[in-house]
Formats: structure tokens, C-alpha cells, sequence
């Protein structure tokens, strides 16, 4: 038996011995996802259990560093722990901005106490942090931000205000993009770190389509933050910040991947429209849709694999993360679409028990921002352009 | 599970064909076939070059003179004859039939000539104009052997091959799983015509008859009555390798369009400075990407014989399908009106894709095996 067989086998007996019943349930909707945080009074007891559990042994965050509570695992331990939590169907026991764009980011460019300080933290679940990136006036052209951070010695004096930002009302640290020159566009924007609980910081949830509030505005009002919270060079935020949203764009690519086990699309489609005597879903043209869609998402999943593989071994294009993005949201949105089809007009019920809540119907409606959020489509079409084809004048 | 991109070996092997099918067979070599009017379908002083390579026993063991290596490695040749257009019947004989007989004492007759570049495989498989699953060509026994009745057509290099690979039905009815045998039939066979058919891409198919072929028991591949199970070992091979072959081609279109973006202006400026090409463009980078990682998933789980490379291998060729289909209609469309031209090679690619995309099922046929098999 090989290392990694063995540690293949007591992975597995550790998950069987640890991953509570309940987290092996396939995700149902967005309640089901775990963020951590100091306020952890809305987790269930099994969600907690496993956050906890994966915590202490860094398996939240498997490759970082030991010291920085990670788990300190190889590349190839952490592609088998991730394969062997799929064959158990063991849920992620804490997603969280702070483990998919934070935690690179300060690996990379962090000083050691910020590291200390904050990574610990974010791999046990205890700190949760929001990214204030977009402006009114900065969305697709982000270098464009306005919200200042004024130099007054020992800190930085913050006002301006954000928007979309993802959760911040139930966030308790934030990663923020602010400029420290205003002649300068893409080099006088720095990044810095505060407390949501600073004086002077405020947030407003802003109502969707979906009738949910995953973003709210935040607006900051002569904020105080301690110099030591800036991240990289001062005027350099922007290097920091390209490297999270790549990052970032990996992170949502994965919704394309859909989940292991029983395919929520077929089975409910089914359960909906029935198969004909032959076996086929009885809606020719809607199974044909579907058929094609599983095409896809199948062989967006091994290049899914394949992207990770690269990224692990140092060889994937820099850019990649863009057309991982692009395609990963825009087959999640395709989807989401098959799923209202195949659920007909039991999907458009907005708040009964049947529905969930209307879990379908405002699950798909908040799919559409897939495509705008980290950065649209068109801005990703136009990266991989530019980086990637090496078009002209893109 | 190994990491989901070329190992080192593989990357050596992958330049190594590149430079030669680039410099043996450029897709000038097809046009001045076709232009020649060629009637073998391939030029076989390439095959013998391919053979000096050792691409021709890719697959075939290293005892029994071959390379001895996977579905990774033919993919890595195929990926250049399609990138080429070269023709080639690589995988016909190299792969296919190499799959099929692998493991039976067809091996010993026929690897020698494969390995040597002097013996050249076909597939008598197809019984209509769309690929099914259904064989219904009877065999039925005579004497020592069988006797074969029936057609076959879409046979690539069916009318120079020194075998064909034939599947015939020895019991039961047309969609049955049991009762089919596959059969190695040799040219010199009686009662066999070989009609070749020049199809869109300037390759030639033949259209078979068979009229009561006479055959030993030795022709059997495998076991009479469960040619199912070699015939489907050899499909998937197939079928991954024409993804592979698919591969290039569409890729090969990709990289020509794209550089075409790139040098050709318009209003005064190079075309590829417009967002609706370029969006276009990254679109379809962006589908090739996703079926070149769909094709490679397949070749390793056939290579580490996983249960799940069937589906894979589905997958891998309907996703190439649908990718390389959308790669040669925007070259076409992106280069404009030369790119309608005979002369300029891009509507080629769109020929060579649109055999390849019907070859062992097209995306439809796959993507509704997979609905199939997913119980929908």
C-alpha cells in the first residue's frame, strides 16, 4: 500500500467516523450552504458539527499551511480528500469569501501577523468577510472606484460607498478596495481590511428580483483603519485585487459543476412530465434540451478537474479563470432554465411549503447575476480575448 | 487518478507528431490527393512513414512489436491528422481494429502488417445512413464457418483494406444485445463488392455487398454469439478517437480563423479589433477548451479501464461534435467570402468536421445514449 492509499483509507474512515448523516444530504437551497461567522446562532447542530470537525483539521481549507490552520495536505491528498467527500456525498463544510478570495490573496501577499492573525480564523469558521469591490459608478470598470482612504499617520480616514456587496449586513471583517491617489487610476487604489462593527461603517440590503438579499449597499462614513491593515504596497491594491478576482471567478465556475449523486434536473423532470412507454421523458423536445445540456455539464466538469490539475501544477493560462467563469455561470443560468421547464407551474409558486419558499423560482431569478457578478460575461469574453487569442486593440 | 493534462512523455510524444504529420502531411498533401483524383483514399508511402514513427502499434504491446502505449497516445496522433487533415487509416487499423483483435489469435496474423505500415483495416459496421446500435446482417453457418449476406456502408478505406472488420448477426433480430459476432474478414474473401464512394470531404467510403461471403470459424473475433463485447471495446476506442481527430480538426480551424482575425483589415483597422468578433471568438475558445478536457477525461478512464469511461467517451464525442461544429461555421463566416473559396483551405476543415461528427454517432446519437443510460 502506498502513502496515499493509506491515506486515502483513513480519510475515508475519518469522513465516515465524522460527517454527520444530515451533511450528506444533497444542497437544497442557499440555507444550506455554511458561512461561518461570529454569530453562528442560524447554523443547525449538524452544520456546526462538521464545520467544527473539518476545522480543527484544517480540512476546510486542505493545502494551506498547518501554521495557518489549514491542513498542510499535497496536491494530490487534496484532490483524493475532495474525491473521497464525493463518493460519501459529504457536503463543503464552510464556504466562505474568506477561504475561496481572501485567504489566496493574503497567502500571497499578507505580512506574517496578518496571516496569523486572520487565516486561523477563516479556515475554523469564526470570522465571516465580505468583499467591497463595486461602486454606483465602478461595476464592469472597477479601476474606476471613488470610495477614499485619506493618509492621517497611524491610519487611514474612509468614506465613500459600496455596492453589491455580497452579504455584508451578516459579515463581520471586510477586504476593501479604496484609492490612496487620485491621479493615478489603475496604481493609486490600495487594499485594505476593518471591522464591520468600525464606527461609521453602515449596510442596507438591497431587495432582488428573486425577492432574496444576498447584496446589500455599504457606505462608510469617516471610517478609521489602522495602517497596519493594508494588504501589499500602498497604491498597489490593484495587483492584490486581479489576483483574488481570478480567484473569485474559479470559485463561481464551480456552480456549473452541479452536484454529485442524483441529478436534481432529471430526477425532477421526471417526477414532472413522466417517461413515455419506451423509457424517454415524455416531452421529446424538452428531454432533447436537457440531453445536451448533460453533455456540457459533464465535459465542463472534467474541464473543470483538468483547470484545477493545471492550476495546482503551475500551468494553467492566467486568464483561464476568466473562461472558466464565463462558462461555468452561463451553463448554471442554462440550468436553472431546464429546471423551471421541467417543473412547469409547481416551480412558479413563490412561498408555499410545497415550493420551499419559492426556492425554485427565486433559486433561478438569482442565477441571473451569475453572469454579472465577478466580473459579466462580456468582460470575461473580452480578457480572454486580449490575454488569451491575443486579439488586437481588445 | 493521474492530473487531467499531458504527462511528459506525452507532451515529447505530442511535439514529436506535431513537426512530423505537419511536415509529412500538411493539408496540401489531401488537396493534391484529391486533386490527383486519387483512388486508394490515402497515400500509402505516408503509411509506411507512420510506421517508421511507431504510430502504427501505438496500441499494439511491445511483445508483439508495438509501442505499447494507451488511448492517450493515438489520441495525441489523431489530434494531428485531424489538426492536418491528413488522410490517414490510422484509425480504422492503428486503433480500431488493433482494440478488437488485441488478445485473440487474430493478433498474430494481422499486428505484423500493422506495425509494418503494409496492412490496412476497415470497419464494416454501419447498416444505414445514421449509426445505430442495431446490427441485422445475417451470418449464418456453413460447413466449417458462416456465411455472410447483407450491406454495410460509411466502410472508410473498405475497398483497399486487407481486413474488415464485420459485424454480423448470428442469432436473434436486429436491436438485440446477444446473437451478434464480429468477423475478421480478409479482401481476397468471395462474394464481396467494394463499391468506393468519394464523400464530401474528398475521402473515400465503400458501399459493401455481401452475397453469401463464405468464412472459417477462425474469422470469428471473440465469441459467436457475444460480438457485443469486442464490438463495443472497439467502438468506444473509436469513438474517442474520432473525438480526438475531431479535436484537431476544430482547433486547427480555431487557430487559422484567429489569425486571420488578426491580419486581415477592414474599415481601416484589422477585424479582430471588433468586439463581435472577438466575443465570438472567445466563445468558441472557450467550447473547445471544455471538449478538449471532455476527450483527454475519456482516453484516461478507457487507458485505466474505469467503468465510467462508456459514458466519458459519449460525452467526449458529442461535446466534440457540438464544439468543432460551431469552430468550423464561425471560420467559415470570420474569413467572409475567401473563406467560401476551393482555394483557401478553411471549408476543408468544415468537410473533414462534418464526416468525423457522423462517424461511430454524431452529438445527437450520444447525448441521447446518455439520456438513455441516465434513465430519462
Amino acid at each position: 500500500m502506498t502513502d496515499l492509499d493509506q491515506f486515502r483509507a483513513e480519510t475515508r474512515a475519518w469522513l465516515e467516523a465524522n460527517c454527520p448523516p444530515e451533511m450528506r444530504e444533497p444542497i437544497r437551497s442557499e440555507k444550506d450552504s455554511v458561512w461561518g461567522g461570529r454569530d453562528q446562532s442560524a447554523m443547525t447542530p449538524a452544520q456546526k458539527q462538521w464545520m467544527d470537525a473539518m476545522g480543527a483539521k484544517g480540512w476546510t481549507v486542505p493545502d494551506w499551511p498547518k501554521e495557518y490552520g489549514g491542513g498542510g495536505l499535497s496536491a494530490a491528498e487534496t484532490k483524493i480528500l475532495r474525491e473521497e467527500m464525493a463518493k460519501l456525498r459529504c457536503r463543503n463544510p464552510l464556504s466562505s469569501f474568506g477561504i475561496s478570495m481572501l485567504g489566496p490573496a493574503l497567502l500571497k501577499y499578507g505580512t506574517e501577523e496578518q496571516k496569523k492573525d486572520h487565516l486561523p480564523k477563516i479556515a475554523r469558521g469564526e470570522i465571516r468577510w465580505c468583499q467591497g469591490y463595486s461602486e454606483p459608478n465602478a461595476g464592469s470598470d472597477l479601476a474606476s472606484l471613488a470610495t477614499s482612504a485619506e493618509d492621517k499617520g497611524d491610519h487611514f480616514l474612509i468614506n465613500g460607498q459600496k455596492v453589491w456587496t455580497s452579504y455584508a449586513n451578516y459579515a463581520d471583517w471586510i477586504f476593501c478596495l479604496v484609492r490612496t491617489d487620485k491621479t493615478n487610476k489603475h496604481n493609486g487604489i490600495s487594499f485594505v481590511l476593518f471591522d464591520m462593527q468600525t464606527p461609521g461603517v453602515s449596510t442596507k440590503p438591497i431587495l432582488l428580483i428573486s425577492g432574496y438579499s444576498p447584496f446589500c449597499e455599504t457606505f462608510f462614513d469617516n471610517v478609521k483603519v489602522p495602517k497596519e491593515n493594508l494588504v501589499g504596497e500602498l497604491n498597489k491594491g490593484w495587483d492584490v485585487a486581479k489576483y483574488l478576482l481570478g480567484h473569485e471567478r474559479e470559485m463561481i465556475s464551480n456552480m456549473g459543476l452541479g452536484g454529485g449523486g442524483k441529478n436534481p434536473l432529471i430526477e425532477g423532470a421526471i417526477a414532472t412530465i413522466g417517461l413515455d412507454h419506451d423509457g424517454r421523458l415524455a416531452d421529446p423536445l424538452l428531454r432533447a434540451k436537457i440531453a445536451e445540456f448533460e453533455v456540457r455539464s459533464k465535459a465542463f466538469a472534467a474541464q473543470s478537474e483538468r483547470f484545477i490539475d493545471e492550476l495546482k501544477a503551475g500551468r494553467a493560462h492566467p486568464a483561464q479563470p476568466s473562461m472558466m467563469k464565463y462558462y461555468g455561470t452561463e451553463l448554471n443560468k442554462a440550468r436553472h432554465e431546464l429546471l423551471m421547464a421541467s417543473g412547469g407551474s409547481d416551480n412558479l409558486e413563490w412561498e408555499s411549503e410545497r415550493s420551499r419558499g419559492g426556492a425554485p423560482a427565486r433559486d433561478w431569478l438569482r442565477t441571473k447575476a451569475n453572469s454579472i457578478e465577478g466580473g459579466t460575461s462580456e468582460v470575461q469574453l473580452n480578457i480572454i480575448s486580449k490575454r488569451i487569442l491575443e486579439l488586437p486593440g481588445a | 487518478m493521474m492530473p487531467l493534462f499531458l504527462n511528459e512523455d506525452q507532451t515529447m510524444l505530442r511535439d514529436t507528431a506535431r513537426d512530423f504529420v505537419a511536415d509529412a502531411a500538411p493539408v496540401s498533401h489531401m488537396r493534391k490527393l484529391r486533386d490527383d483524383k486519387d483512388q486508394t483514399g490515402f497515400s500509402r508511402d505516408l503509411w509506411k512513414q507512420f510506421a517508421d514513427m511507431g504510430f502504427t502499434g501505438i496500441l499494439i504491446g511491445e511483445d508483439q512489436g508495438g509501442l505499447g502505449l494507451g488511448h492517450v497516445e493515438a489520441g495525441i496522433v489523431l489530434e494531428e491528422i485531424g489538426r492536418n487533415l491528413s488522410p490517414s487509416p490510422f484509425l480504422q487499423t492503428a486503433v480500431a481494429a488493433v482494440e478488437a483483435m488485441k488478445g485473440t489469435p487474430h493478433a498474430e496474423r494481422w499486428f505484423p502488417g500493422i506495425v509494418a505500415g503494409e496492412t490496412v483495416a476497415a470497419l464494416a459496421i454501419d447498416e444505414g445512413a445514421k449509426f445505430r446500435n442495431s446490427v441485422g446482417m445475417k451470418a449464418e453457418r456453413a460447413g466449417n464457418g458462416f456465411k455472410l449476406t447483407g450491406a454495410k456502408q460509411f466502410v472508410q478505406h473498405g475497398h483497399v483494406a486487407d481486413v474488415l472488420i464485420v459485424a454480423a448477426r448470428t442469432a436473434g433480430s436486429a436491436d438485440d444485445e446477444n446473437g451478434v459476432t464480429l468477423f475478421a474478414v480478409p479482401k481476397d474473401a468471395a462474394g464481396m463488392t467494394a463499391t468506393a464512394e468519394r464523400l464530401t470531404d474528398a475521402s473515400l467510403a465503400a458501399r459493401i455487398e455481401f452475397d453469401g461471403v463464405e468464412v472459417d470459424a477462425d474469422a470469428v473475433i471473440g465469441e459467436v454469439d457475444a460480438g457485443r463485447t469486442p464490438l463495443a471495446r472497439l467502438l468506444r476506442a473509436s469513438q474517442a478517437g474520432a473525438a480526438a481527430e475531431m479535436l484537431g480538426v476544430g482547433t486547427g480551424a480555431m487557430d487559422m480563423t484567429v489569425n486571420y482575425l488578426k491580419e486581415r483589415k477592414q474599415f481601416g483597422t484589422l477585424i479582430g479589433t471588433f468586439q463581435a468578433l472577438q466575443h465570438r471568438a472567445s466563445h468558441l475558445y472557450s467550447e473547445m477548451e471544455v471538449a478538449r478536457a471532455a476527450v483527454l477525461k475519456a482516453q484516461q478512464l478507457l487507458d485505466a479501464s474505469d467503468e465510467k469511461a462508456d459514458t466519458a467517451v459519449s460525452v467526449a464525442k458529442a461535446m466534440t461534435g457540438l464544439a468543432t461544429m460551431l469552430s468550423v461555421q464561425e471560420g467559415i463566416q470570420m474569413h467572409g467570402g475567401i473563406g467560401m473559396t476551393d482555394e483557401y483551405d478553411i471549408g476543408f476543415y468544415m468537410k473533414r468536421q462534418r464526416v468525423l461528427a457522423e462517424l461511430f454517432g454524431d452529438a445527437n446519437f450520444h447525448a441521447d445514449r446518455l439520456a438513455r443510460a441516465a434513465g430519462y
